[in-house]
């Protein structure tokens, strides 16, 4: 490296923008280009991923200090600056490595699963966009960059999950994503401002700027013009931006029905991109929430709650994609209570992790899929056989979501349940039986759609190209080391967590005591699962409902908003608006018009009498004078 | 003394033939007066010794404009005027605004003025020859002008008069 | 001693108004252009008298002025007037009302 400061100079916007520009490039050249398209996507984020990689070994080989950041003036007003920029740590390095990294095998992917689409090129635009809002985010150096950039996500993420628009669930789906994000990110923009108006008693010194705030915040604690009511109001809105893009409790209705999209959207969505953002920002973030005990409990319960509760619903169901669904929700319930618990490190760890093996099942059963056009378990069957790479993948990730030890998913698994287990007894039973849960649906869905003797009806079930294979082997590769690279280390996690030999134990009893339930019930049929169904006959009805959310929301929708508050807004639009304002100002101009158009004789000497009177009192009052 | 007498009956015959102008009944009684008007005027323009425009009067006034009105009058063929003098409800009403406007001049015109009003034998007479050199000297510019307007009333007049054809 | 200026004046400002009131309630067309006539010369009446008395003949220089475009206006008036006694057969100014509305 002949000049240093230039090449870092240059890098983060080369990884910051080379997918902006492919997607730009997509929009003006590749419309009808298929291979064209494609290639510009994957050559993109490829690029994307190199440079940061540059970056990394750049820092590492130079020992810089981090964080860097390069910036450039977005918007400057009065008394408002915002820069556009990039904001390297070790935080979003790591991040922009999963994102591109893992966002470019599953780019790759896509130019075989999406080979028979005719929104092809589309498809891959609109991914280009989704994977630079996503960089946006993650090299974001202020609130307002990174809401940019949550937006785009929000945006992309609709149309990606909508891809499909012919279909009325896909497109449904779109909007539900959308439609949830937004009630979100409403909070979170509230959060951003109130946060941005408490940052300083001086107008001219309010800043979005991650680094001055973090640096300002304790001043400002000290001095009280933050008080800690005010800060728990703006670390519970920003939370709720985290809330929608993560994709918790009470708002992780959209996650599910988002499966709609193509699968290897639902990998970019729920391995490394749109569901980590909500996590990447808690953890950006952090600085802010260790000032706020009260929020972090929120956030640990909330997560602890919905990592529980989305196992549970993984239990009993039966489309492929939607059992991976629910564990992504579950496991990012982890990560969010991980954070709660004020383990950023470990939630960051169990990010990455996640971030592979997730990428790695969905990619499976987006192999599966794409040879059997089923998603139902109980379709499928014999696929160990028919589709051996597929399924030993599907496993390895299965295996490292499960925790098995020695995969990834152990490692960061542990990292948070040891943290629990410290801070907070109640949520480390909650997340140890999450990890039995998960052991036990994951296993299921395996034994059930791999290993299980094949169905008839699809002996036709053959290996996917190479070019999808490919990407679930490099997954699968790094599912299984992740966890060996030191990645709290480079986090800044000092003292790694070796959890203490009960946790270790329990996580083990709680993985075995899965797999053998799964095992014994699907595979030996020892146990019947409908003894389980009728046992626990009233908590399954409450999973099948998936706990009476949607239908809530449906009801508030259909009933508070579209029939009363539509109602009311109808009434005060019919009668105040149109009646009174439009068609009130209306009747008023006409009866104005229709007095005053009766000076408009036509009489001309009428006009003249008119105005020789002005004259009249004219020259009076100037005599008077 | 001779001057206050003569202005007087000049101004009582003007004011005379100005009221028959606007009451009587026919135009041509109404453009007779307007003529004796005119003559009057004329008198009084002499007696401030504006000569010229005194000829003028005549000449253009009585000469050609009032002899203009006589031979529409004729050509349009009306011997009377159909209504009243002033049969509109609010006729009072503009005779009362014309009589305030009236009032209200004579207020302005009868305050005190700067002694400057001299006999008539020391203000400069206007001559053919004074005025002829100020009209091509100083006013030539509006003199131009109303050339201008001259042609452009005469094309109106033509345009208008002939109808459509 | 000369007759002061003031006669001038209240002449000249009482046949305007004499004109006036008969624009204002006189309804023959005919009539009302006369009227205009009549206030016309009452101006030149001012005119003259406040050119005598500040001794500047630019004053009868512009009642030349007023008495052409007199004449200028009672040429179109009247080409006017025949034009309405053509048209609407009348020459009463209350008939040609279609200026409103």
């Amino acid at each position: 490296m002949v000049n240093p400061g230039l090449n870092v100079g240059l890098l983060p916007w080369l990884t910051l923008f080379s997918p902006l520009a492919a997607a730009a490039a997509i929009l003006v050249f590749g419309i009808h280009h298929r291979r064209l398209s494609s290639s510009l996507a994957v050559g993109g984020l490829a690029l994307s991923f190199v440079s940061a990689a540059c970056l990394l070994l750049h820092v590492l080989q130079h020992r810089l200090i981090l964080p860097i950041e390069t910036a450039v003036t977005w918007i400057s007003l009065p008394d408002l600056t915002v820069s556009f920029g990039v904001l390297l740590d070790p935080l979003s390095l790591l991040m922009t490595l999963v994102v591109t990294g893992v966002g470019s095998g599953i780019f790759l992917y896509s130019t075989s699963y999406m080979s028979d689409d005719p929104g092809y090129s589309r498809y891959f635009g609109v991914l280009s966009l989704f994977a630079f809002s996503m960089l946006t985010i993650v090299l974001a150096t202020n609130w307002l960059q990174l809401f940019l950039g949550w937006e785009l996500v929000g945006f992309s993420s609709y149309a990606l999950i909508g891809h499909w628009y012919a279909k009325p669930a896909a497109a449904d789906a779109g909007k539900k994503a959308f439609m949830v994000n937004r009630v979100a990110d409403f909070g979170f923009m509230l959060g951003i401002i109130a946060l941005w108006a408490w940052s300083s008693p001086l107008a001219s010194e309010r800043t979005f700027s991650f680094q001055v705030l973090q640096a300002r915040l304790p001043h400002l604690l000290e001095m009280g013009w933050l008080t800690p009511h005010v800060l728990i109001g703006i670390g519970l809105l920003i939370f709720c931006g985290a809330l929608g893009k993560s994709a918790q409790m009470p708002l992780h209705v959209w996650l599910p029905d988002a499966m709609e999209g193509p699968t290897p959207v639902s990998a970019l969505i729920h391995a490394a991109t749109m569901v980590a953002a909500g996590v990447y920002m808690l953890c950006r973030a952090f600085w802010l929430f260790e000032h706020i005990p009260m929020a972090l409990q929120v956030i640990a319960w909330v997560g602890g709650i919905t990592a529980c509760a989305a196992a549970m619903l993984a239990l009993i169901e039966n489309d492929l994609k939607r059992i991976l669904a629910y564990s992504t929700l579950s496991q990012l319930g982890y990560m969010v209570m991980a954070v709660g618990l004020g383990g950023e490190a470990a939630a960051m760890y169990h990010l990455t992790t996640h971030a592979f093996f997730k990428a790695l099942l969905f990619l499976a059963a987006g192999s599966v899929i794409h040879a059997t056009h089923r998603q139902n378990i109980w379709e499928l069957g014999g696929l160990h056989k028919a589709m051996p790479i597929t399924s030993w993948s599907f496993l390895i990730g299965g295996l490292a979501l499960a925790g098995f030890p020695g995969l990834s998913g152990f490692f960061s698994k542990e990292a948070i349940l040891s943290l629990a287990y410290e801070r907070n007894g109640v949520l480390y039973l909650l997340g140890a039986m999450t990890a039995a849960l998960t052991a036990f649906y994951i296993a299921r869905a395996w034994l059930v759609a791999f290993f299980r003797p094949a169905h008839d009806s699809h002996a036709h079930a053959h290996e996917s190209p190479s070019v999808m294979t490919g990407p679930l082997i490099v997954l699968a590769g790094l599912s299984i080391v992740a966890g060996y690279l030191g990645l709290p280390t480079f986090l800044g996690e000092h003292e790694a967590h070796h959890g203490s030999p009960v946790v270790v134990a329990v996580s083990l009893l709680a993985v075995g005591g899965g797999f053998g339930l799964a095992w014994l019930i699907y595979v030996q049929r020892a146990i019947s699962s409908a003894l389980f169904l009728e046992r626990f006959r009233g908590w399954v009805w409450v999973l099948e409902r998936k706990y009476g959310f949607d239908q809530l929301y449906n009801w508030y929708v259909d009933v508070v908003q579209q029939r009363v508050i539509a109602q009311a807004c109808q009434l005060v639009e019919r009668h105040l608006i149109i009646g009174f304002a439009v068609n009130g100002t209306a009747w008023l101009t006409q009866a104005a018009g229709r007095v005053i158009r009766r000076c408009q004789t036509g009489v001309i000497q009428q006009y003249a009498l008119v105005f020789v009177t002005g004259v009249v009192v004219l020259v009076y009052t100037a005599i008077r004078r | 003394m001779a001057e206050t007498i003569g202005f007087y009956l000049v101004a009582a015959m003007a004011l005379g033939a100005a009221l028959m102008v606007v009451m009587s009944r026919h135009p041509v009684y109404s453009v007779l007066s307007l003529l004796v008007t005119m003559f009057c005027l004329a008198v009084l323009f002499m007696m401030m010794g504006a000569y010229v425009v005194a000829a003028l009067q005549i000449l253009l006034y009585a000469g050609a404009v009032l002899v203009l009105f006589l031979f529409v009058l004729m050509l349009l063929n009306l011997n009377q005027e159909h209504a009243g003098r002033s049969s509109r409800s609010w006729g009072w009403v503009g005779t009362l605004i014309a009589g305030l406007f009236a009032g209200q001049l004579a207020q302005l015109f009868l305050r005190p003025l700067s002694p400057l009003w001299t006999s008539s034998s020391s203000a400069p007479a206007g001559t053919v020859a004074e005025l002829g050199r100020l009209l091509f000297t100083t006013y030539l510019l509006p003199f131009e002008l109303t050339s201008f307007l001259m042609l452009a009333a005469i094309i109106g007049a033509v345009t208008l008069a002939r109808g459509r054809r | 001693m000369t007759l002061p200026l003031q006669h001038y004046l209240v002449l000249s400002g009482v046949l305007f108004a004499i004109g006036l009131a008969g624009i204002l309630t006189r309804r023959n067309i005919l009539f009302l252009l006369l009227s205009i006539e009549l206030m016309f010369n009452a101006a030149n009446l001012l005119f003259v008298a406040y050119a005598r008395m500040w001794h500047d003949l630019g004053g009868q220089v512009i009642v030349l002025f007023i008495i052409t475009v007199a004449a200028a206006e009672v040429t179109v008036g009247l080409a006017i007037a025949i034009l309405m006694s053509r048209q609407l057969r009348t020459l009463n100014a209350d008939e040609a009302r279609s200026l409103k509305w």
